[in-house]
């Protein structure tokens, strides 16, 4: 069981900016995301785009900043639990709360600061008749062991970076890779689609365009796809099927958590972003109250506010003092030590 | 500056007549969500970025509307329930051409 001071949920420029926030007051955090990198949307969606409203940056990359946050946290060791969504939440008799994943990784917290943003990416799955039924039976919407291609026919289906990648990759693993996508046009940055063309013309890679898969075969598992293609349907043998259409958020178990919920996202009480149960913040954009702005300067305020809540409510007895970097400087978890330098006080003779 | 009137079906096939500021900067999809015609979460989910689908409409009315850029067109290759008339909302600029202009939600996905 993963202990820690404050579980933050969601890895993104709020629940980042946390760990900070938190170290400065001695609270140790753990971040759960469903993605496998920390970022948030940042990181997965734009990490390339500049943004121009972060206090102090005229202008940063999305992924800069990321990485930034991340470098900023570091002195305060956060832990990660990535590539796992938090599925559910238990109270316990003392107050504290017990947070087990998808793949059952268990947190154990006095404290949750829900930081989900528009929630957890789930892949966009293609509208076929009983594509549920093959999943983990030939179908596969990430690839995480590409070794269980090896010798395999397998259809890919999309347009992007991820789907090429996959089929040059597997061009090497797999049997037979077949890559489908609805137009002629691929979307991937340009040595990608330059590597793709070559291993179509050696015939390591089928590429059907302008086509779609547009039904699924086979009895306990996949066994072959159709592929419709100017009007004109064909069935082809597949020992898997990995549609990659990209990553939709989606508010997920958190919605069942008991947490009052207002137009997909959760209420809270902007005195320190406390959620319907007290111990449980939600910050960032997964909150609502009213005058909310979806930006990320107010996650950024709304972390702060929270960690200092948070500290109230584990240390109810303690004064508290809010200190300034500039004068108290930072002491890392890991031991290290930041402050200013101290002025030279010298006569000059 | 004149406001504009946009017929909106949401995707629950009601439609809504709606006026638009041409002095705002703002484009297709985020009127849609200030009049709240779709569940927040459920659509601009990218932040207008041509980067998610999620504000897909349908263009029914003869407007002459800006042409497509390469990204918004990626995306559309990529999108589920994409039809000819297909547009990314967020990538239409609201402007005085597109007084009485009609569109549907594509549904949610």
């Amino acid at each position: 069981m993963i202990k820690t001071d404050i579980l933050i949920i969601g890895a993104g420029p709020t629940g980042l900016f946390t760990v900070f926030e938190a170290g400065l007051l001695k609270l140790k955090c753990h971040l759960i995301d469903a993605l496998p990198q920390p970022g948030g949307q940042c990181s997965e969606l734009y990490p390339k785009k500049p943004i121009y409203d972060i206090p102090g940056f005229p202008e940063i990359l999305a992924g800069d900043l990321t990485s930034n946050l991340l470098q900023q946290g570091k002195q305060f060791q956060p832990g990660f639990t990535l590539g796992e969504r938090a599925e559910t939440i238990e109270k316990q008799e003392d107050g504290s709360f017990i947070v087990t994943t998808n793949k059952g990784t268990q947190h154990h917290a006095p404290i949750v600061a829900i930081a989900g943003g528009l929630g957890s990416f789930e892949p966009r799955k293609p509208k076929l008749d009983n594509i549920e039924k093959y999943e983990d039976k030939g179908v596969a919407y990430f690839i995480k062991d590409p070794e269980v291609y090896r010798d395999k026919k397998v259809v890919i289906a999309g347009g992007g970076d991820s789907a090429l990648d996959w089929s040059i990759f597997l061009a090497d693993v797999a049997e037979e890779v077949t890559l489908v996508h609805r137009r002629n046009e691929f979307r991937g940055a340009l040595d990608s689609v330059e590597r793709a063309q070559e291993l179509k013309l050696i015939n390591k890679i089928n590429i059907i365009t302008p086509a779609e898969i547009t039904a699924l075969h086979g009895d306990e598992k996949i066994e072959g796809v159709s592929i419709t293609k100017d009007g004109q349907t064909e069935r082809i043998d597949a020992d898997a099927f990995i549609p990659l259409f990209g990553l939709s958020p989606k508010l997920g178990p958190i919605g069942d958590w008991g947490l009052e919920i207002e137009k997909n996202a959760i209420k809270v009480d902007t005195l320190d972003y406390q959620t319907n149960i007290p111990g449980i913040y939600a910050i960032g954009d997964v909150n609502t109250y009213e005058g909310k702005l979806k930006l990320i300067l107010c996650g950024f305020h709304e972390a702060t506010l929270m960690c200092q809540s948070a500290y109230k409510r584990l240390n109810p007895g303690k004064k508290f003092v809010l200190k300034y970097t500039t004068v108290s400087g930072i002491d890392g978890f890991d031991g290290t030590r930041k402050e200013s330098p101290k002025a030279v006080v010298k006569a000059i003779v | 500056m004149q406001d504009v009137t946009i017929y909106i079906t949401d995707r629950e096939g009601e439609k809504h007549t709606v006026l638009a500021p041409t002095d705002m900067a703002m484009n297709l999809m985020e009127v849609v969500r200030t009049y709240e015609l779709a569940p927040e979460g459920t659509i601009g989910v990218c932040g207008g970025m041509a980067m998610c689908a999620s504000c897909q409409c349908y263009v029914t009315s003869d407007h002459k509307i800006n042409a497509m850029e390469d990204e918004e067109d990626a995306m559309l290759s990529e999108a589920f329930n994409v039809k000819e008339n297909s547009r990314l909302s967020c990538q239409i600029p609201i402007t005085e051409a597109l007084n009485e202009l009609e569109i549907e939600l594509a549904p949610d996905v």
